[in-house]
């Protein structure tokens, strides 16, 4: 398979750079809800328009009522995100948390809801300030005919407005995935804002009884579907990441040719040219790196981890480095909130730390190498 | 079974009989590679055999027409054959400039005659080729070189001098930069032109490098009398030919980047001498994972150049990119070497390899234009920024 997108690929890309410039755009979506203090940080609106195009179904197979594309089809749909800053539960939801339950009883119950576009899932990993999955303190006792779940999660994307949370947890036999619905006894959710003006929650779980079918997969045996989950999840992050870097550098390339200075265009100036030449170079390796991993994924290939990590921390840096050198680029209107370079810098943040940094995902690219 | 797959299956089996197991060797050093030539003398019987049998197939270069000594394969197939010479560790038959850059420029700018000429000599090996761009007074600014070229009505006169041209003393033949017009604007005046070193009035003089090799030389032309014929292009528009010989010039220099052998992360190599030391770990894990994101970036450059689709400036980026990535791993391989790396002629360090690799590898940012002039070109030609 050549490594760039086929002629489908390629029509589904300008649909969506066209819907989301349109429909998902800063001033409609980002601002509008962050400026209004809305709880969920993202319009239930445009979750109906993503699903009326389909784009929630992309993950859900053909005989499931979805469009039964891969990973290529759904970081094509990030991308734009990124590039929009579209809040949106796409990622969390259409990618996940698809990814994870799609060959359990729980697509039964939950997918008609995301096609429908009326549901939204969260996932639940982490438990302190860093990305750390290996190590779940979150105990999951069996008690009745279920479990009794207690510990506490943080960075939970959406995890005020989900109607259903993936929780890993750790049980006797395992690591175990439990879906968790809204408003479970003994499930404090408190939302927190973000830098980015996303809302993710601390959740704490005091002895919340679920039934058995809340496992998901099977009890003890829950690191595989974990991984695939984080795959799926990091592989998406990085197209998104790649989206903020890309929007990043094009404004900033833009301001470069519009900014006079001493005369003359400040893009006419070598050093700032150079810079901007370095952050193309970063930004067009990383976005070869992410498709590589999506493709890897969508063929299961066995080094299709080690790529998703590449790709995770590739995209993490490149876009860093293109919203550092964006805000330095525009000067004093780089740092205005009217202004909205300052809002990639913001999210940038964000999805680096989610599902892993680029220092963890060198580190466990250097792991699964063995040294 | 697709045609590709079954492509596939057919480039294995020929590999398999033909490629012979010393050829399957990783290359050492820059005496294995073959460069064939007039007085190519071949390091072993294995060598000889593996570039006449792929030189047979058209397998050297396995893209050019069939009529030009090329294997006709589509993108496609080209690159299934690299997989699967990858996958048994295939050396390449032959390393050569013919190969890298004069060959895409004469099937792109040659006329027929210097087409069915020179090409066959190339694919087979039988000529070996240097390139005189550089001179002392123009090296980032190439355009303003000042070799002389006359029209003397039945031949060309060629006076002036080149450096750094490598391997000028070991070529057959030169492909040269000079100047037809000295009145028009530097970019209009130059000539791209073929000829013998064994020519009257062709000399060269090496010149040591800091790793102790010494590659390249100084070329010089003293009334040198080239045939009407070989010139390349238009006369007075070679630099429409230099530039894109460059690009492909680029393109070569950038796969250095590459792990050499595909799949090989530095790290794996470097197991034992990073295992105590966590911050070299770290920075060898960084590198593995910016190596990783450059060799997707190499295989999405190929298929995008294959089908049309990469921007005509990218090959700047890759060289950028590429070069700046092998200066970072082998200052990597210095630092988890330690002293032993240091050890310039002994046994134990194979004469100073790892250390005259590193320093070789200092030139990956400069030849072939430097890396500031790469950036340069991205700038101007991609982010089509503003400016002289
Ligand atoms: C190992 C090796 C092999 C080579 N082989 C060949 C060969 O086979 N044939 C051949 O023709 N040539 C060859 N070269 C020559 C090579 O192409 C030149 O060295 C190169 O183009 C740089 O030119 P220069 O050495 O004159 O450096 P200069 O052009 O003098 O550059 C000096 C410094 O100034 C910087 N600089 C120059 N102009 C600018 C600018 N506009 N903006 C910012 N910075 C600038 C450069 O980047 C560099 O850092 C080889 C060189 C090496 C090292």
């Amino acid at each position: 398979m050549p490594l760039y997108l086929n002629d489908d690929q390629t029509m589904l890309r300008d649909a969506a750079r066209s819907f989301m410039a349109e429909e998902g755009a800063i001033a409609k979506q980002l601002r509008h809800w962050r400026d209004r203090n809305c709880k969920d940080g993202f319009g239930h609106g445009l979750w109906k328009q993503f699903a009326g195009l389909g784009f929630t179904g992309i993950l859900i197979d053909e005989a499931q009522g979805g469009l039964g594309l891969g990973h290529v089809e759904a970081g094509i749909v990030l991308e734009e995100i990124g590039r929009n800053l579209t809040p949106s539960p796409f990622l969390m939801t259409a990618v996940a948390f698809v990814e994870a339950v799609k060959d359990t009883p729980h697509a039964e119950r939950w997918f008609p809801g995301i096609l429908a576009g009326d549901t939204v899932a969260a996932i639940a990993v982490d438990e302190g300030p860093r990305h750390r999955p290996d190590t779940i303190a979150m105990r999951a006792e069996r008690s009745g005919n279920g479990f009794s779940l207690s510990g506490r999660k943080q960075f939970v994307v959406q995890g005020a407005s989900a109607d259903i949370i993936l929780v890993a947890a750790s049980t006797e036999e395992g690591p175990t995935l439990f879906a968790v619905g809204k408003g479970a006894p003994g499930l404090e959710v408190e939302g927190v804002r973000l830098a980015d003006s996303s809302i993710g929650a601390r959740l704490t779980f005091d002895r919340v009884g679920v039934d058995a079918d809340a496992v998901v997969g099977e009890v003890g045996r829950g690191a595989d579907i974990l991984a695939r989950l984080l795959g799926a999840g990091r592989a998406g992050a990085a197209a998104e990441l790649v989206g903020v870097g890309s929007a990043a550098m094009d404004m900033t390339v833009g301001y470069l040719k519009q900014r006079k200075q001493f005369g003359r265009l400040i893009g006419e100036f070598q050093a700032l040219q150079h810079r901007a030449a370095h952050l193309y170079s970063e930004l067009e390796i990383a976005r070869a790196a992410t498709l590589k991993a999506q493709q890897m994924l969508d063929e299961s290939s066995a080094g299709a981890e080690a790529m998703v990590s590449v790709a995770k921390a590739k995209a993490g840096h490149s876009a860093t480095l293109a919203v550092q050198e964006g805000v330095q680029m525009h000067g004093g209107i780089g740092m205005t909130d009217e202004y909205d370079i300052g809002l990639y810098m913001k999210r940038d943040r964000v999805l680096n730390e989610l599902f892993g940094d680029p220092a963890f995902h060198a580190d466990r690219l250097a792991r699964l190498k063995g040294y | 079974m697709s045609d590709s797959e079954a492509f596939r299956g057919e480039a294995r089996a020929w590999l398999e009989a033909n490629c012979p197991a010393e050829m399957r060797e990783p290359v050492r050093d820059e005496t294995d590679l073959c460069w064939g030539g007039r007085d190519l003398v071949f390091k072993n019987e294995a060598q000889r055999r593996w570039l006449e049998r792929m030189a047979e197939r058209g397998w050297t270069v396995p893209d050019w027409p069939e009529r030009y000594g090329g294997g006709g394969l589509s993108p496609a197939e080209a690159k299934i054959l690299k997989q699967e010479m990858a996958r048994i560790g295939a050396r390449n038959p032959l390393t050569s400039f013919g190969i890298s850059m004069l060959g895409p420029a004469l099937l792109k700018y040659g006329d027929e005659g210097q087409k069915s000429r020179y090409l066959p000599e190339i694919a087979r090996g039988e000529i070996r080729w240097c390139q005189g761009y550089s001179e002392p007074n123009a090296g980032s600014d190439l355009a303003s070189l000042q070799t002389k070229c006359e029209d003397k009505g039945d031949h060309w006169l060629v006076n002036g001098q080149k450096v750094w041209t490598s391997y000028a003393d070991k070529a057959d033949w030169i492909f040269c930069l000079v100047r037809t017009d000295p009145q028009a604007p530097k970019h209009h005046g130059i000539s791209f032109i073929l000829f013998d070193m064994k020519t009257p009035g062709v000399s060269t003089k090496p010149i040591l490098l800091i790793s102790g090799s010494s590659p390249f030389c100084e070329t010089f032309f003293d009334d040198v009398k080239v045939p009407k014929d070989q010139v390349v292009g238009e006369v007075n528009k070679g630099w429409d030919v230099a530039k894109y010989l460059l690009g492909h010039e680029r393109e070569m220099i950038s796969g250095m980047g590459l792990a050499g052998q595909a799949g090989a992360a530095l790290g794996e190599v470097l197991r034992d001498a990073v295992a105590a030391d966590p911050v070299l770990r770290a920075d060898v894990a960084r590198f593995d994972v910016d190596a990783m994101a450059f060799r997707a970036m190499s295989e999405r450059f190929i298929d995008e150049l294959k089908a049309g689709q990469a921007h005509p400036a990218q090959p700047s980026m890759m060289k950028y990119a590429g070069t700046e990535l092998n200066k970072r791993r082998h200052e990597l391989v210095m630092a988890a070497g330690g002293s032993d790396a240091l050890e310039w002629e002994s046994d134990r360090s194979r004469r100073g390899k790892a250390a005259r690799e590193w320093l070789r590898t200092k030139a990956n940012s400069i030849e072939g234009g430097t890396s500031e002039i790469q950036l340069g070109i991205i700038a101007k030609r991609i982010l089509e920024l503003p400016g002289t």
